[in-house]
């Protein structure tokens, strides 16, 4: 089942294009990274899936017209905004009532159940936890939420290494099965490498890359060249070329594994090389 | 493996089965509860100074102000009887004005303001629902609120009047006779309804809409345009209707609340009740419509507004 079908999905801001006709086909159980520069149009792009804000072009999400439907939506769509959004004055036990008492799908024993494994006691104010539990708090919430789609802009803004290494794990541990789907967008490439199972580049509000990350894998080499390769490894037309500690790192689309394997060592680049090359070449030719 | 591909359907089975439980009013209901868990000076305000009241008029009990009128209950005319009950019950209307005002120019500011209006967006809960719950608290749950501790102000007044007569040896009968609360407490429910709820609601729809719309100084925004059409007026015209038009909606006073009778507030309260002019006045009429397109608006603007 599609979860997320955009066709043509555009929206300005006066002169300012921040989605630029985008067609967008995200399927039921898929864990996509959304990965830009700032202002590239990942926000722009999530709001309008989650009824934020209204756009040109047709988008459907779980089957529903977000701008027309989102109290409706709602139900099945999650998200987690940029930053700890919660409200300061709200008390954790007013936060479990309000949510229990609003959505028809929240599993109230279930998010007692995450909260009991932290420190966050029921009668303290949202203002007095760190941002670090705000975030439990959060994703406490809506991980007890049978929904269908969940978006994060940005989850783990401002959280220490371990609330981040932890905030992925028990999305993937406790929360994502196959009948869910997840949108991310971040900043941290390198930590949502091994959780995403489709990856796609957003810049000036245009998709420049889209894939899954198996293809990934197949389709982008990176190879560490010895020195005296080096002018037939650039025969191949590498996207890339970079040096770290005095060796050429040459990143390949498309090449063959058993060809470059002569020119030195061969890995899977990692999604933060790759970003780096297409937004590179991007910027000097000018797009 | 047949076993473990129905399990794997069973969450969209159940999911499907567990759609209808919710009944449509539940949201309001919590959303309001959410209004009053953000704002708590809804009640900590009305209850500090009806403390502030009880606590004036023992004093003053005591220490023998009103100890005159109270020991010539039997013979002092009704106003000064009630003058301190009276005069505590317009306390609290007041109160209920500025609570409401100051309400409702945060209403949709503050989640706007703090963000938080991305939380409260990210739950099944329509626009409609979350302007109605906000218009609900000086429309329906100030007055009734204000009447209950209103009520509970003007026991404590008597407890403590009937103590002092008591202890002065005399009987608190006739006090109690004199005062007929019961009688002031339906004027009071019904003028809380009609004068500080319904008469007024244009005024604080229009708060709500400029608090959803304006992105600071909410405040200035609403009270700007009511100022230059009052200048404006002043200048062509040299008459001050509209100024008077909006003072009067604010402060619940109206012609079709006047006392027919030459007598202060609540003395003869069927005098002030008098519902079918009051419906079938047009001020009330246009005054709802021109709240409802005012709220129409705030409900727009809720839906395209985010965090600023």
């Amino acid at each position: 089942m599609t979860c997320i079908e955009a066709r043509g999905l555009r929206k300005t801001y006066g002169q300012t294009v921040a989605l630029d006709s985008i067609d967008l086909r995200v399927e039921e159980g898929r864990i996509l990274g959304l990965i830009g520069p700032n202002g590239a149009g990942k926000t722009t792009a999530l709001n309008a899936i989650l009824g934020l804000t209204p756009y040109e072009g047709e988008l459907k999400v779980v089957g529903r017209d977000p701008w027309n439907e989102r109290d409706h939506l709602m139900r099945d769509v999650c998200f987690i905004a940029d930053v700890a959004v919660l409200p300061r004055w709200m008390r954790v036990s007013q936060a479990l009532d309000y949510v229990a008492g609003v959505h028809p799908r929240f599993d109230r024993a279930k998010a007692e159940g995450f909260l009991a494994k932290t420190s966050i006691s029921r009668s303290s104010r949202v203002r007095e936890l760190s941002k670090g539990m705000v975030t439990q708090l959060h994703l406490a919430l809506i991980m007890a939420i049978d929904a269908r789609l969940l978006v994060l802009d940005e989850p783990t803004l401002g959280l220490d290494i371990l609330y981040r290494k932890q905030f992925y794990d028990s999305l993937l541990n406790d929360y994502f099965d196959r009948s869910r789907t997840i949108v991310v967008t971040t900043h941290q490439v390198e930590e949502v490498q091994h959780v995403l199972t489709d990856l796609m580049f957003i810049d000036r509000g245009r998709i420049v890359l889209s894939c899954s990350m198996e293809e990934f894998e197949s389709r982008y080499v990176e190879v560490m060249v010895v020195p005296d390769q080096l002018g037939a490894a650039r025969a191949l037309k590498p996207i890339q070329e970079r040096q770290v500690f005095g060796r050429s790192i040459l990143l390949f689309d498309k090449a063959d594994r058993q060809q470059l394997a002569a020119f030195g060592e061969v890995r899977t680049p990692s999604i933060a090389d790759l970003f780096v090359a297409v937004m590179g070449n991007r910027q000097s030719e000018g797009a | 493996m047949n076993t473990q591909s129905g399990a794997l359907h069973e969450p969209l089975d159940s999911r499907a089965v567990s759609e209808p439980l919710m009944s449509a009013t539940q949201p309001l209901y919590w959303s309001i509860r959410r209004e009053l868990w953000e704002n708590r000076s809804i009640y900590v305000a009305p209850l500090s100074v009806a403390a502030f009241a009880v606590v004036a008029f023992s004093i003053s009990a005591i220490f023998g102000i009103w100890v005159v009128p109270l020991r010539i209950a039997h013979t002092s005319p009704y106003d000064a009887v009630a003058a301190p009950y009276n005069l505590a019950a317009g306390l609290m209307m007041l109160v209920s004005i500025l609570v409401s005002i100051f309400y409702c120019l945060d209403a949709l500011h503050g989640e706007r303001r703090d963000r938080s209006i991305l939380f409260w967006k990210s739950l099944p809960v329509s626009d409609l629902t979350s302007v109605l719950a906000k218009v609900s608290i000086p429309l329906l749950i100030l007055p009734v609120l204000l009447f209950v501790i209103t009520v509970a102000m003007h026991w404590m007044m008597l407890l403590v009047s009937s103590a002092v007569l008591l202890a002065q040896g005399q009987s608190a009968g006739l006090l109690w006779m004199k005062l007929d609360l019961p009688h002031t407490w339906m004027l009071l429910l019904y003028h809380m309804v009609t004068a500080h709820a319904i008469w007024p609601l244009p005024i604080y729809c229009w708060l709500l809409l400029v608090s959803g719309w304006a992105r600071r100084a909410t405040f200035l925004w609403a009270a700007l345009p009511i100022v230059a059409i009052a200048g404006v007026e002043r200048i062509i015209f040299n008459t001050y209707h509209f100024a008077r038009l909006v003072g009067l909606r604010l402060m619940g006073d109206a012609p079709i609340f006047a006392v027919t009778q030459g007598d202060v507030f609540p003395s003869g309260p069927m005098t002030h009740i008098d519902l079918g002019r009051f419906l079938g006045s047009p001020g009330l009429w246009i005054g709802l419509a021109v709240a409802a397109v005012f709220l129409a608006a705030a409900v727009q603007l809720r839906k395209y507004q985010g965090p600023i």
